[in-house]
């Protein structure tokens, strides 16, 4: 089902990942959280932003083992650990942060 | 408990005209999340995946070949690359992605994943594998 964004309507594909990568902007995170009834935090941010350059430098979504432990390297080991990103994304944080960064899902999710 | 296998997928075709060098890639970063002992080998043309400095602009596909680099992040760290194919095709391991991992049993030292072996060597290690893949 196609989403609505600052007056642009983008595709998306059954299960509302964006199907075309460059439609993406911070907009479209805030529009999907609000549909999960989500407010994005600075935390949140982090995390997608976080996505972003990973899928940037590497061509992939990270699988969510991969994203603890490279989200601990980097943004500190407090928040490299499940509890602490199921808590930011109740969905999953492979599965609903990558569909708010804009990012296919990750490789191997099913 | 499951007994650890030693999945190896051997790579032999040229990166780009066929799908078999991106599927051959995303099995195994599948295949990693079930903390198999996982190994790859890149034999004939395979090689030419693991060139660097790749551009796919003038073919319209994507590039994957950054993509190997994560494989470190995967907990991938055996890449074996057969040195006569290699030679065959007037290429050395300097015409290739340097790719590393972390050994955390070393307090995450950076280290080569890509080892150089011979034709014989080679064969030695497709022989103690439980599973092999071709791609």
């Amino acid at each position: 089902m196609p989403i609505e964004v600052n007056g642009k309507t983008l595709e998306t594909d059954e299960e509302g990942y964006l199907a075309n990568i460059n439609d993406w902007e911070p907009g479209v995170a805030d529009v999907m959280a609000k549909e999960d009834d989500l407010e994005l935090t600075t935390e949140h941010w982090d995390i997608i932003n976080f996505l972003r350059e990973y899928y940037e430098e590497y061509q992939i979504a990270p699988a969510v083992r991969v994203l603890t432990k490279a989200v601990g390297k980097k943004l500190g080991k407090d928040k490299g650990n499940s509890k602490y990103l199921y808590g930011l994304f109740p969905y999953g944080p492979g599965k609903q942060a990558c569909r708010y960064a804009g990012l296919p899902k990750p490789t191997g999710c099913v | 408990m499951s007994q650890v296998k030693k999945f190896m997928y051997v790579n032999r075709r040229p990166p780009y005209g066929t799908i078999y060098a991106w599927e051959s890639l995303e099995v195994v970063l599948i295949g990693a999340a079930f903390e198999q002992d996982v190994s790859l080998a890149f034999v004939d043309d395979g090689v030419f995946q693991l060139i660097k400095g790749q551009d796919t602009s003038g073919i319209g596909m994507k590039n994957f070949s950054p993509t190997y680099a994560a494989l470190g992040d995967y907990d991938v760290t055996k890449i074996y690359v057969e040195k006569e194919s290699l030679d065959e095709r007037g290429l050395s391991l300097d015409d290739l992605q340097h790719l590393t991992y972390e050994d955390e049993d070393e307090d995450w030292a950076e280290k080569d994943s890509i080892q150089l072996v011979s034709r014989a060597e080679l064969a030695t290690i497709f022989a103690g594998q439980d599973v092999l893949f071709n791609f």
